[in-house]
């Protein structure tokens, strides 16, 4: 802790462990993503990586304590140290990276902004849309988008922008606007809360690159460390076939590279050297089992949002996921 | 020391050590808050200072000169994605200063309206009255914006299936769509008649005091001001060949184009300020002309003034100097509550600045910059009021 230009620089790490949980901050409820249920229970795609950190660091999922925040409350959150890490799809650009003081490393959703209207418009089209009042949630890289994509093809729109996702769901439901724009992961889980889901069409344009990821402060690298490999231990473990349900078998495993990321590998380091114990792999995959089993229990075939795999499917299946190696 | 401080006079001198001079200990008090609070500041900003550096935030306002890249719903004044931060603060800041604006004024009236109707004979005007401030004034205003916005404005038909009104108005739950007027050529004379009626009508009001003063003769200003002010601009532009036309709002396909729009955002935010303040005003305009002596109006009646008179030229005036003080600290709330736009997603100085916030990730900044916007809007208006205070005041001979 005492070492070089980080000294000043709280250890996240340590600071987690002695208070005895992980402060995640997520969206205030966004369908497959991040929701809680009646109970208070939170799940979702976003949740679930707050979970497998918890358990990389605990080797309990429950270990977690959840902030939900809008838009506008999620970077505050972050600098000022409310929230431990932000997993709530936020898309990684050079301004937050820098300018805002973040750190950003893996894409743990591909996702592209898109726009859904009401079938009865009969719009086919995102360049039909000129003269449409578009809804758009404020502060984010959507409204930024918007504008540009407007603009580049020569549209006219009025934006009806309001701070919290539940106020813009109410307004394009309530017919406020023609037009409803986020990422389309996102429209996909909206669409679901409307009164009348069939209604609606989510258009084939994709108007902008947007990878999401959890994002940490910048000063912490061993922090960040964990973050990011929490990341590509799910997808390894996708990649080698280690499931929920089968990860004690595979411990096994005559795979060398399967014993090393499992860390029972003689002598290993796999762990102590991210500050975990070498089971920190195992009991991550046991919370919440690989990438693509969180990726269809919660936005996939097996919710009911039934997203496509799409550029999110491993990088072996025509995919960007792309585990950094394990050794 | 107890013997010092009840007996005055000696306080001083019966003390003998400095230790217990009053003027003294005052001096090392006042020395030692200002000294406590100027260390606390410091330590604030230097340890704010110190943080930002230490997690590399940029910092500094040079950030309200770089494209803004969003777009505004409603602008009163020119702005596109391709203008600065700094303008789409102006904007809000303006948006701010039109519902602030039009509120006071419509607050004020419905506020003098309902206020002396408290004060009816009327059972039923007096009854509704009270109904009015009761219900109004026990409501939060949040939630008022919410009931004109959600409760009123949300379920009007859809753009395309509008309510057409006389004169090309059509409502519909994306606002209120009316004919844009555009000024042809020679438009400006009718302006310039205006302002020249305007003008006009005050040398005349002067006049016709001026000569009941000095007469006791009454001058008919009420009709010569409307002639001047209706009949001069009207001969004007008749005269210019009426330069004028309309840009008619028509369905498209999405929305009505063309004309201007309010949208809901600003009427729900309008009304529920208008109506909630309104409430207050009611309260304070009952209070004043409550808080005249009964023998005032005695008094005007038995030097044979009429009713109407009475309250206009003994009453009111005198209920004024009741009225204006607290009536400056309601302009004060509503001005401050316009801040609620954020929920319905009217683009005043708050919502902007949180967009701007977001993207620049400048928090600092931007709530400093609300803060003093705010800070000199209340204390320009409550310098108005002083100023409006002092000239209503007694002045005492």
């Amino acid at each position: 802790m005492g070492i070089g230009a980080n000294a000043a620089s709280a250890a996240t790490l340590d600071d987690v462990k002695a208070k005895g949980f992980v402060q995640c901050g997520v969206n205030t409820g966004l369908a497959g993503f991040a929701a809680p249920d009646a109970a208070g229970n939170w799940s979702g795609f976003d949740v679930d990586y707050c979970k497998a950190i918890a358990a990389a660091i605990f080797g309990d999922a429950t270990k977690v304590k959840y902030t939900p925040t809008s838009a506008k409350e999620r970077f505050p959150a972050l600098q000022s140290g409310e929230v431990d890490v932000l997993a709530r799809n936020t898309t990684w650009t050079i301004n937050r990276d820098t300018a805002l003081g973040f750190n950003f490393r893996p894409v743990n959703y591909y996702d592209g902004q898109g726009f859904m209207v009401r079938k009865g418009l009969d719009v086919k089209s995102a360049l039909e849309l000129s003269g449409a009042a578009v809804c758009v949630q404020t502060g984010t890289t959507t409204e930024l988008n918007l504008a540009d994509y407007f603009k580049a093809n020569n549209l006219q729109y009025n934006p009806v922008v309001f701070e919290k996702l539940e106020e813009v769901n109410a307004a394009y439901d309530a017919g406020r606007c023609d037009v409803y724009t986020t990422d389309q992961s996102g429209l996909y889980s909206l669409r679901l809360t409307l009164s009348n889901p069939d209604d609606h069409i989510i258009l084939p344009e994709i108007i902008s690159k947007e990878p999401l990821g959890p994002a940490v402060r910048q000063g912490d690298d061993q922090w960040f460390d964990i973050v990011t490999w929490v990341h590509y231990a799910l997808v390894q473990a996708e990649e080698f076939g280690i499931t929920q349900a089968n990860v004690e078998e595979m411990k096994k495993s005559a795979n060398p590279d399967v014993q090393r990321f499992l860390g029972v590998e003689a002598d290993s380091k796999i762990g102590t050297d991210l500050g975990l114990t070498n089971e920190w792999a195992v009991n991550v995959v046991k919370a919440v089992g690989n990438y693509g089993e969180i990726f269809d229990r919660n936005i996939g075939a097996g919710s009911p949002l039934k997203i496509e795999r799409g550029l999110n499917a491993l990088w072996t299946k025509g995919g960007l996921q792309y585990a950094i190696p394990v050794r | 020391m107890a013997i010092g401080v009840t007996n005055a006079p000696e306080r001083i001198r019966s003390s003998g050590s400095i230790i217990n001079d009053p003027q003294v200990r005052g001096i090392f008090y006042q020395a030692l808050t200002v000294i406590i609070l100027s260390v606390l500041i410091y330590w604030i900003v230097d340890n704010t200072v110190e943080n930002l550096r230490r997690a590399n935030i940029a910092s500094g306002y040079g950030f309200l000169n770089s494209r803004a890249g969003f777009d505004v719903g409603q602008s009163l004044i020119a702005f596109s994605s391709d203008s600065s931060y700094g303008r789409a603060l102006l904007v809000g800041f303006v948006n701010t200063l039109l519902v602030a604006v039009t509120g006071i004024i419509t607050a004020t009236v419905i506020g003098f309206i309902i206020g002396i109707g408290r004060l009816s004979h009327n059972w039923i005007i007096a009854k509704l009255s009270l109904a009015y401030v009761e219900v109004f004034r026990n409501i939060p205003p949040l939630l008022v914006i919410f009931f004109w916005y959600s409760g009123v404005l949300s379920i009007l038909p859809q753009a395309r299936e509008a309510l057409a009104l006389p004169f090309d108005v059509y409502l519909s739950n994306r606002g209120v769509a009316f004919p844009r007027p555009i000024a042809g050529e020679g438009a400006g004379y009718t302006l310039l008649a205006l302002l020249i009626a305007i003008a006009a009508s005050f040398i005349v009001a002067r006049y016709a005091r001026q000569r009941q003063m000095a007469t006791g003769q009454r001058f008919p200003l009420l009709w010569t001001v409307l002639g001047l002010v209706i009949g001069l601009p009207l001969v004007t532009f008749l005269a210019t060949g009426a330069p004028l036309s309309f840009d008619v709002p028509v369905a498209g396909k999405f929305n009505l184009t063309g004309g201007s729009v309010v949208g809901p955002e600003f009427i729900s935010l309008f009304l529920a300020l208008s109506f909630y303040t309104a409430a207050f005003i009611a309260e304070i305009v009952r209070a004043g002309i409550r808080g005249v002596s009964k023998g005032q109006t005695e008094a005007a009646h038995a030097l044979g003034i009429r009713p109407a008179l009475t309250t206009r030229l003994v009453i009111v005036p005198q209920a004024m100097r009741i009225i204006i003080p607290p009536l400056t600290s309601q302009y004060l709330n509503l001005t401050k509550n316009s801040s609620l736009a954020v929920a319905v997603g009217y683009a005043d100085l708050v919502a902007v600045g949180g967009t701007i916030l977001n993207q620049t990730g400048q928090s600092i900044e931007v709530v400093s910059i609300w803060l003093i916007v705010y800070l000199s809007l209340s204390l320009a208006t409550a310098l108005f009021m002083n100023w409006y205070n002092a000239r209503m005041a007694l002045v005492e001979r």
